[in-house]
């Protein structure tokens, strides 16, 4: 049986489409990180020409229109040559198109952001950076295992305007041990001194198979919720009195400062996830690469892909669409609502009722959100919202 | 068939010591079973049974035997492993004259071994030693030969050598049972008297009754009188079990057989009853009939309070087949309507439980199980309130005294864990009636104990203190004055009924703790802090602080979080389905039996 497309999904589908592309290096492991990388230096050089290959064997995965972003993460794409980027950057073009409005990020550590690498930046097709940053306090560092030092951090970001770059985003982390709300307070401080146009604000998380929870497991860090709720009640406060909107639960920006390619996760649009364990998304499944070089690397040299995939039925659309639209300032909209078939709108009048009626939803002219003092527990709301 | 031709037996065996696979051989030998039908623990049907490895229900099955140019007639009684089913062991017993008393050649003999010997020994049956797994590595045959001559006062050689899993040994055993057990005694002349050993339900046929004619015999069609139940029936169909079951025309003195007459519930069949000709009936019944009576009582609840119907509908079909499942209408102020059930211990509690979830798909919640306690007042101090559920304890100001039912406890185990089994039993108020050792390794204890403490976690401890080396088994014995109290439990100061529990007065003070602990473990964070208490009357005993969840979301949520992310939520949503909300707060199920996980 063909499932009804909705207007809103053909809308949602036939706009611009993003690509992802994964740089699978980093020079050092941070205690946190469970993104896959590798600190080899060996394959950097195989890595650019099976990204390129695979963009060229996955080239129907999206539908054949500009693309509105590009988006290199990782690892650290800081590591690979810039020579390297610009490859990619150009077989995408060859094959799709870029937009000329195209948003192009990279991802980049503030070691990595000398001035010789900023002129070579400057005059690529890169457009905006996501700087590394997470903290400007030494012990932070040093805790977190970071390349970086806290002065190397400043240099960084007193060299952004120098080189002409005004669109970009910092990574802070909170909720770290032993911070205190002051400490937090002096970390946001430099958003203002610096005028950071977005920031990326992350709650200290610990994920298995981190040296952070093996550390937990050890008890020699002790991570507790309630310091990261009172430094998302100072985060708020300060988003709004500084007038950043905290358009996505860890991600805040000036007016007309949003990111382009993340907001496609959050919004549902398609992606095109090119590298080791990158994932890909076309409305009606999803995609992953292996997360390993190795076995990618030997893939793409026979040609082939080292891929999995689920199809994502009408249920899972529901509630990832609730999952991340929660996350959004805007929530989420009637209209898409009412996309999904007739026993899901059901579904979202029963269970919104009890959610409304509680305060942890709210109403407004075109949709539902969380309200600011219940974001802290989007995920709990979102699963209280399944179908399942 | 003649008389002298049949021999009927079964096998003492502990679990694990390879009791069904020695059956399989025997009937593998006697060509009872081809190589084809041919399937590992034959006499086990239920899957339960299988997965667990022990046998629930009883069974009995037919083998011819050559010997010596006869036919014999070889009836093997199956009986269940568990001390939850003695009574059903002591009347399989009963329908016996010999039994094959299998010892595992490394394990040695077990205290269920004992107590199901000393009930065969009781009934004058022919006991043929058997030692097993002989084969094995670290099987130490000197030893056990030893501790069994010990036991039973046999010689040496009458102990036979098996390997079950081999074949060893297994035409030695056929032979011994022709040559050493006797032949049943019975008066073919005489009205007839058949003992009900078991029953099991069929849900085409009704249910199907196996029994041992003892005196006169059975023939089909003639109408019969159950004699304890004084219910009568056509024998519409009678037979023999082989693989199958065999119909027969008339079932003679000394033979086993099976009767299926139209009957509908397994609560009409009662095991140790006697079937009697309706037109010529036998002056008395067969001695050693009990009505078995449930020992723990448990409520168990829908965890959707909608399904109270059906969860009804479940128990009277588990009843049809389970006569000692008893169950009757409660309600809860935490958890509504429900049954309050009756089993014959922990094991059958959760062997129910599996059933509603694994037949009627049914989600339950199950209390913490008590005993039934009586209670006499001050006003008529000569009648007994008999109290089943916490809610039932009385007034403790009007209260005379209240009495416990009291266990005989038999453990069998290593020298090295004397001291850790005893200071276990003392714990649960065990008294010391006896110790003996068996060889200068193993020891039995005799304890005198309340049932109440076997209920909460006295076998998972005993098994781990002892690293697995001690074997146990009970007796009921009646029962004694005690000195009991109601701990209660507050959640944000709302007494939660359904997690009320009977404790002795002089453990209350640390159960109470425990529980509060243990309820602090198992119920997640909530967005508001929950107070949990333990209460006796008015006063407080025990506090915990459960704090508030404050943090639901994950930082990160981009590309290659989604999917993962989507099936984390899909599955916290659903066990947040099998929990039931009492008051605000969302108590998960395990909660309401964390007072038997106390010491996890």
């Amino acid at each position: 049986m063909k499932e009804p497309l909705s207007e809103f999904f053909y809308q949602s589908f036939h706009s611009l489409a993003g690509a992802y592309i994964h740089i699978p290096f980093c020079k050092q492991a941070c205690i946190y990180c469970d993104f896959h990388f590798s600190t080899l230096e060996k394959d950097r050089g195989a890595m650019t020409m099976a990204i390129i290959k695979e963009a060229q064997l996955r080239k129907d995965f999206l539908p054949q229109q500009a693309l509105k972003s590009i988006y290199f993460g990782g690892g650290t794409p800081s590591v690979v040559p810039i020579a390297d980027i610009e490859k990619i950057i150009e077989a995408l073009d060859n094959l799709y198109g870029i937009d000329a409005s195209a948003e192009i990020t990279l991802e980049a550590n503030p070691d990595d952001l000398n001035e010789a690498y900023l002129t070579e930046l400057s005059r690529s097709p890169v457009n905006r950076l996501s700087i590394g940053i997470q903290s400007f306090k030494e012990a932070d560092l040093s805790f977190m295992n970071r390349a970086h030092s806290a002065k190397e951090a400043i240099g960084c970001l007193e060299s952004l305007a120098k080189y002409g770059f005004d669109n970009y985003s910092i990574d802070l982390i909170y909720g770290l041990p032993n911070q205190s709300p002051e400490d937090w307070l002096w970390q946001m401080e430099h958003l203002k001194t610096f005028d950071i146009p977005h920031f990326s604000a992350y709650a200290l998380t610990v994920e298995s198979k981190t040296k952070l929870a093996y550390l937990q497991a050890k008890g020699a860090v002790e991570l507790k919720d309630e310091n990261a709720a009172k430094h998302f009640e100072l985060l708020q406060d300060f988003a709004k009195k500084e007038g950043y909107e905290h358009y996505e639960l860890s991600n805040f920006a000036r007016p007309g400062k949003r990111a382009v390619h993340n907001g496609s996760y959050w919004e549902g649009t398609a992606y095109l996830g090119l590298g080791p364990s990158a994932h890909s998304y076309n409305g009606k499944e999803r995609s992953w690469n292996v997360a390993n070089n190795a076995l990618y690397l030997k893939a793409l040299e026979q040609d082939g892909l080292a891929l999995e995939k689920e199809i994502l039925e009408e249920k899972d659309r529901f509630n990832e669409m609730l999952m991340t639209r929660l996350r959004l300032l805007e929530g989420i909209s009637e209209r898409e609502i009412n996309s999904f078939s007739p026993v899901f709108q059901r579904h979202w009048l029963k269970e919104s009722r009890k959610l409304l009626a509680t305060g942890k939803l709210v109403q407004f002219s075109e949709g539902y959100r969380i309200p600011s003092e219940w974001r802290f527990f989007s995920d709990g709301i979102a699963a209280d919202l399944f179908y399942t | 068939m003649k008389m002298k031709e049949i021999r009927n037996f079964c096998i003492i065996a502990h679990i694990d010591h390879g009791k069904s696979t020695l059956a399989d051989r025997l009937l593998e030998h006697t060509q009872t079973i081809s190589d084809r039908e041919k399937k590992d623990q034959l006499l086990d049907d239920m899957d339960l049974e299988r997965e667990r490895g022990i046998t629930i229900k009883s069974h009995a099955i037919q083998m011819n035997y050559l010997s010596n140019g006869e036919v014999y007639t070889l009836n093997l009684i199956d009986t269940p492993g568990h001390v939850d089913f003695s009574y059903e062991v002591s009347r399989a017993i009963a329908a016996c004259e010999g039994a094959l008393l299998v010892v595992d050649a490394a394990q040695g003999i077990q205290a269920q071994t004992i107590s199901n010997l000393y009930l065969a020994l009781e009934h004058d049956l022919e006991i043929i030693p058997v030692l097993n797994k002989v084969d094995l590595p670290s099987a130490n045959p000197d030893e056990v030969k030893d501790q069994i001559i010990d036991l039973i006062g046999c010689e040496e050689e009458d102990i036979l050598m098996a390997s079950a899993k081999t074949g060893l040994g297994i035409n030695d055993i056929l032979e011994a049972v022709v040559e050493r057990i006797p032949a049943p005694e019975g008066d073919p002349d005489a009205p007839l008297q058949a003992l009900i050993f078991d029953s099991v339900y069929n849900p085409y046929r009704g249910i199907e009754a196996f029994f041992k004619v003892v005196n006169g015999k059975i023939r089909k069609g003639e109408q019969v009188k159950f004699m304890n139940t004084g219910s009568k029936y056509y024998a519409d169909e009678i037979g023999v079990l082989k693989l199958g079951q065999e119909s027969r025309k008339e079932i003679g003195t000394g033979n086993v057989g099976y009767i299926i007459s139209g009957i509908k519930e397994a609560k009409e069949v009662k095991v140790g009853d006697t079937i009697t000709s309706f037109e010529r009936p036998a002056s008395a019944a067969i001695e050693g009939f009990e009505n078995v009576k449930p020992m723990v009582f448990a409520g168990i609840y829908p965890v959707d309070t909608e399904e109270f119907e059906e969860l009804r509908a479940s128990l009277e079909k588990l009843q049809l087949n389970d006569a000692s499942l008893t169950f009757e209408p409660e309600s809860s102020a935490a958890l509504g309507f429900g049954f309050r059930c009756g089993f014959l211990g922990m094991l059958h509690m959760e062997i129910i439980q599996e059933r509603l979830d694994r037949e009627f798909n049914m989600t339950v919640i199950t209390t913490v199980p008590n005993v039934s306690y009586y209670a006499y007042m001050k006003k008529e101090p000569d009648s007994k309130v008999i109290v089943n559920n916490p809610s039932e304890f009385p007034d403790p100001t009007k209260m005379e005294r209240m009495e416990e039912p009291y266990i005989k406890a038999q453990i069998i185990t290593k020298a090295d864990y004397v001291g850790a089994v005893m200071n276990l039993a003392i714990e649960k108020r065990g008294q010391l009636k006896n110790q003996v050792y068996l060889t200068s390794e193993r020891v039995e204890m005799t304890f005198d104990m309340p049932l109440a403490e076997i209920v909460f976690d006295f076998y998972d401890r005993l098994k781990s203190i002892s690293r697995g080396y001690a074997s146990f088994d009970y007796h009921p014995v009646g029962y004694r004055e005690s000195d009991m109290v109601k701990v209660d439990v507050m959640l944000n100061g709302e007494p939660v009924d359904a997690l009320s529990a009977l404790i002795h007065r002089s453990n209350s003070y640390d159960i109470g703790k425990k529980i509060c602990e243990k309820l602090k473990e198992l119920i997640p964070r909530q967005q508001f802090m929950i107070a949990i208490q333990a209460a006796i009357g008015a006063k407080i005993i025990a506090r915990e602080t459960l704090s508030a969840l404050r943090k639901d979301v994950t930082a990160k949520c981009y590309g290659g979080d989604i999917s993962r992310k989507r099936k984390l939520l899909e599955k916290q949503k659903a066990g947040k389905k099998r929990m039931r909300q009492v008051g605000n707060v969302e108590i998960p199920q395990q909660a309401f039996l964390a007072v038997l996980k106390l010491n996890d």
